[in-house]
């Protein structure tokens, strides 16, 4: 990393003036506004961010001070946030899709007098919620659209206030004043609050510094070479940390160019047309792309779908060894160059990924064919672990030591030990000052010591040196004899199987592993169809004996893979069943984010959780239902349940800690 | 949204824009409509309501020049007419949209809404087909008005997708979208919402709402949902076997005992 002159800049907006010195005339941002992709340089986005900061302090803002920024991947949302910093106030984002309850809390909790908002929609939000804002007082839009007829006297359009800022900033004296409050920033004021989604009770608000913040990001660019040649699409919302993180952050310290989607419909066009270098994308996401790619292959002519098959598979024997740099036959080595003229290189093409050198993927577990086949394509995609309240990373995976199961070894800096429960603490240089407003709850989360509790329960592999996550460390429970009983973790191994729709792990205090399970309709019925099985309804192909058959394989295969750690050894999958109905969120078993609640769906199926540890062959259930059109019924039936054999368990049994 | 919205054509409502007299048409002893006459004025959301069989879409259909009326007068922009043909209409500022959808299934959303330009393109055919000096000027101006279409109506992702592989819903969008690119006086929308989801729905009567005060187009509609009338439109006529029963605003209409009678089914 290049820096500039004088003393290194700690602060987001001393970041842009040195990337204006410095790659003055390279792309800043790229916004595709209709149909063209418009660019930014880094001299243009200072002129302009520097005269938003003078029509924005000309509003009122104020040093100190909170500002709600409320918006999707937009240069002007962008821009907002650097334009608050060189006020010294704190930018405050929100996600676009937030109910206005949801905004009502943030802008209330945050306490913000000012509010910039992406368009209409938001606008409405805002007013719908207005008389429990009492202190907001003035909004600025970026998109004019509907707006027309509404009072301006609160509300006025991002232009016009860069225009009156730009008008201001004719006098020198006003440049310098700026110039001045930017110079008078300090790295270990607040840079940003990031409210995080808060699955448990209400959001907070992590306040991370500019110092922290460029210090970690300082790391991860050099982790990952980036530099100001790199490329990302910003595609996903700017409140989360990950974007803020990885786009802004990265961005600004390596000075690479922040392309922004036409809008939030169009991003995968946008990533092929923009062809980004550095690439993050959820697990689900990735899913959902390769999904897309095999429904479209189903379609192909034969020759095509031939061709596609053999040189997947070529890439599946091959592909990651070559990515790893490990030793491959020449003869693999040819055939896969062969495959990558003839199939991956254009499908990287498609999918936007031809000019990707770093990819990550975090936020939940992945599936390890999911991820070997978008690596054996030649995709460098790798994991990481991260938290809001850690800057954000805490682990990544580093070129070459790449496996599907671990997130990585801690990064440059960040120190992680593992508590006596299980749980993964760390300290890192991005680490966060503390819950906005809420003194408890950062002692809640901090040790004595000056750790962050992640709340996750975590373990170094012991071949990898590597962290593995296995679950939030409140649903870590032990079984009888000890055996730590991770079970998003069992669930996940289960899931990762396109038979298995669902799984609900049960073992807390229980003598061992059992599992109720749900088919996917979809993969099952296909393979009967293949197997000349007949089936009239979900209910009866759940309950088939051959379904029971291929479905006991797969916990075999998930029972051998538990035993090869030793600290899951003991949690071997012993009884399971295959449920007669899917789960679904409109009974309340799910979660509207497809997230199973394992609780009630125990307390609802307590006659079939019973069974499953009285040792019983079958049991009895019945059900109440509800149906789309919201009628309810019932559905009952006899639910068989199977006994598993288990692997051995090696000589030290995985006691936790 | 740029351009159009500060410059747009500030629209004082008021002005007859077109005027229907005393218009009869039928087919054979059929009377599809007879004897009808209002007006519509520049500016507004006009809704032609009725039940089934009512001639509402035969009543577009005349204003649109594609069936002529055996008797009555049709005025629009001061010009009265007996005969007009569709295209003359086109040129003279109508756009229609079609209750069934009526767009090119195997051209893209794109290419669908440039069609809408071609009454608005100068250069000589020759000049097209080499797609070279003036004619390149003009796709690229057309091009952008078009964009803009595509912005207003948020269809960016399904720009280069075959109109006949978009849900319905989209596929109504891309229609008006192509009505919009001809830049009406006066636009005709026959069942806009016909087929929808509720979800469809509401974003359809925000575009309407949205072109009607950001273009400043004259918008005359017909649609069966009465919540959707009565909310979008500030003037509704309405039609029973052919007659005009009854016109004025939402409020006048919802209390009008002869609407009530029809819409019920009362013996005529």
């Amino acid at each position: 990393m290049a820096t500039g002159t004088g003393a290194p800049a700690d602060t987001f907006p001393k970041l842009l003036i040195r990337n204006a010195d410095l790659y003055g005339a390279r792309p800043a941002m790229r916004h595709k506004d209709l149909g063209i992709w418009q660019t930014w340089t880094w001299a243009e986005v200072l002129e302009l961010t520097r005269a938003y900061a003078v029509g924005l302090s000309r509003l009122g803002i104020r040093r100190g001070e909170t500002v709600a920024i409320v918006g999707g991947n937009r240069p002007r949302i962008y821009w907002s946030m650097t334009a608050v910093q060189m006020l010294g106030a704190v930018p405050v984002p929100v996600y676009a899709d937030a109910v206005a309850d949801e905004l009502a809390f943030v802008l209330t909790h945050a306490e913000t007098r000012f509010a910039v908002v992406e368009d209409q929609e938001q606008v409405d939000k805002i007013m719908s919620v207005m008389e429990r804002l009492p202190r907001l007082e003035q909004m600025v839009y970026d998109e004019r659209r509907g707006l027309r007829d509404y009072d301006h006297s609160r509300l006025h359009p991002i232009d016009d206030i860069v225009t009156e800022g730009r008008k201001a900033l004719a006098d020198p004296k006003v440049g310098a004043w700026l110039d001045a409050g930017i110079a008078a920033g300090k790295g270990s004021d607040p840079s940003i609050i990031l409210y995080t989604s808060g699955t448990t009770g209400a959001s907070k608000g992590v306040v991370l510094t500019g110092e922290g913040l460029i210090n970690a990001s300082s790391d991860t660019v050099a982790f990952d070479k980036l530099t100001e040649n790199d490329v990302v699409l910003a595609y996903l919302p700017p409140a989360w940390a990950g974007d803020h993180y990885l786009n802004y952050c990265q961005g600004l310290v390596a000075g690479f160019c922040m392309a922004c989607p036409e809008n939030a419909d169009t991003a995968m066009a946008d990533l092929r047309e923009i062809g980004p270098s550095f690439y993050f994308a959820p697990p689900r996401t990735l899913e959902l792309l390769l999904t897309r790619v095999m429904i479209r292959m189903e379609d192909a002519g034969y020759l095509k779908r031939k061709l596609f098959h053999y040189f997947i598979g070529i890439a599946r024997k091959y592909g990651e060894r070559i990515l790893n740099g490990q030793p491959v036959p020449l003869s693999g080595r040819l055939l896969y160059g062969l495959g990558n003229i003839l199939v991956y290189g254009p499908l990287k093409n498609v999918l936007g990924f031809s000019r990707v050198r770093v990819a990550y993927t975090a936020g939940e577990a992945i599936g390890p064919d999911l991820f070997a086949f978008y690596r054996s394509i030649g995709l460098n995609l790798k994991q990481l672990y991260a938290q809001t309240e850690a800057g954000i990373y805490i682990t990544a995976q580093p070129d070459g030591e790449i496996y599907a199961d671990t997130v990585g070894p801690a990064c440059p800096n960040v120190v992680i030990r593992i508590a006596e429960n299980g749980e993964v603490q760390f300290k890192s240089p991005g680490m966060f000052a503390g819950y906005f407003k809420d003194a408890e709850r950062t002692a809640e989360t901090m040790t004595p010591d000056g750790y962050v509790k992640t709340g996750d329960a975590g373990f170094f592999d012991e071949k990898t040196g590597h962290l593995k996550i296995i679950d939030r460390s409140k649903d870590v429970g032990k079984l009888n004899d000890g055996t730590l009983f991770p079970p998003k973790y069992i669930e996940n191994k289960l899931k990762f199987y396109p038979n298995i729709r669902e799984a609900v792990a049960y073992g807390d205090k229980r003598d061992f592993v059992a599992v109720m399970l749900n088919i996917d309709l979809t993969a099952v019925g296909s393979w009967a169809e293949r197997n000349n099985v007949v089936y009239g309804s979900y209910q009866e192909l759940a309950g088939h004996p051959l379904v029971y058959d291929m479905i006991e394989k797969h916990i075999a295969e998930v029972n051998r893979s538990l035993a090869q750690d030793k600290v899951m050894a003991g949690a071997q999958i012993k009884r399971f069943l295959i449920l007669h109905k899917e789960l679904d969120a409109d009974d309340g078993e799910l979660t509207r984010t497809q997230k199973v609640r394992r609780g009630f769906i125990a307390d609802r199926y307590d006659p079939l959780v019973k069974a499953l540890y009285d040792g019983s062959k079958e049991a009895d259930i019945a059900t109440e239902v509800t149906f789309e059109d919201g009628r309810k019924g019932t559905i009952a039936a006899r639910v068989k349940i199977r006994d598993m054999q288990t692997e051995p368990v090696p000589a030290a049994m995985g006691k936790a800690a | 949204m740029r351009a159009p919205s500060g410059t747009g054509p500030e629209v004082a409502v008021g002005d007859v824009l077109l005027s229907v007299e005393n218009v009869s048409l039928s087919f054979g002893g059929v009377n599809a409509v007879s004897d009808v006459s209002f007006d519509i004025r520049k500016g507004e959301i006009r809704a032609i309501i009725g039940p089934n069989g009512a001639g509402k879409t035969s009543m577009l259909n005349i204003i649109n020049g594609f069936y002529h009326p055996q008797q009555g007068r049709i005025t629009f922009k001061g010009k009265t007419r007996a005969k007009m043909r569709p295209h003359d209409a086109a040129y003279g500022g109508i756009a229609r949209t079609f209750q069934n959808v009526a767009l090119f299934r195997g051209m893209t959303a794109l290419d669908n809404i440039m069609t809408g330009r071609t009454l608005k393109m100068h250069t000589n055919f020759f000049w097209q087909l080499l797609r070279f000096g003036p004619a390149m000027a003009e796709e690229v101006e057309h091009r952008r008005r078009v964009e803009e279409i595509i912005d207003f109506l948020k269809i960016q992702e399904i720009r280069r997708i075959p109109v006949g592989r978009l849900p319905y819903g989209l596929q109504k969008r891309v229609e008006l979208g192509r009505a919009l690119a001809m830049e009406p006086d006066l636009l005709l929308l026959d069942e806009p919402m016909a087929g929808m989801n509720l979800e469809e729905k509401e974003d359809m009567s925000r575009f309407i709402l949205d072109v009607n005060d950001h273009y400043g187009t004259t918008i005359a509609l017909i649609e069966h949902d009465m919540g959707v009338v009565m909310d979008l439109s500030d003037r509704v006529v309405v039609l029973d076997h052919g007659i005009k029963i009854a016109d004025g605003t939402p409020d006048a209409i919802k209390a009008d005992q002869g609407v009530i009678d029809a819409y019920l089914g009362v013996a005529h």
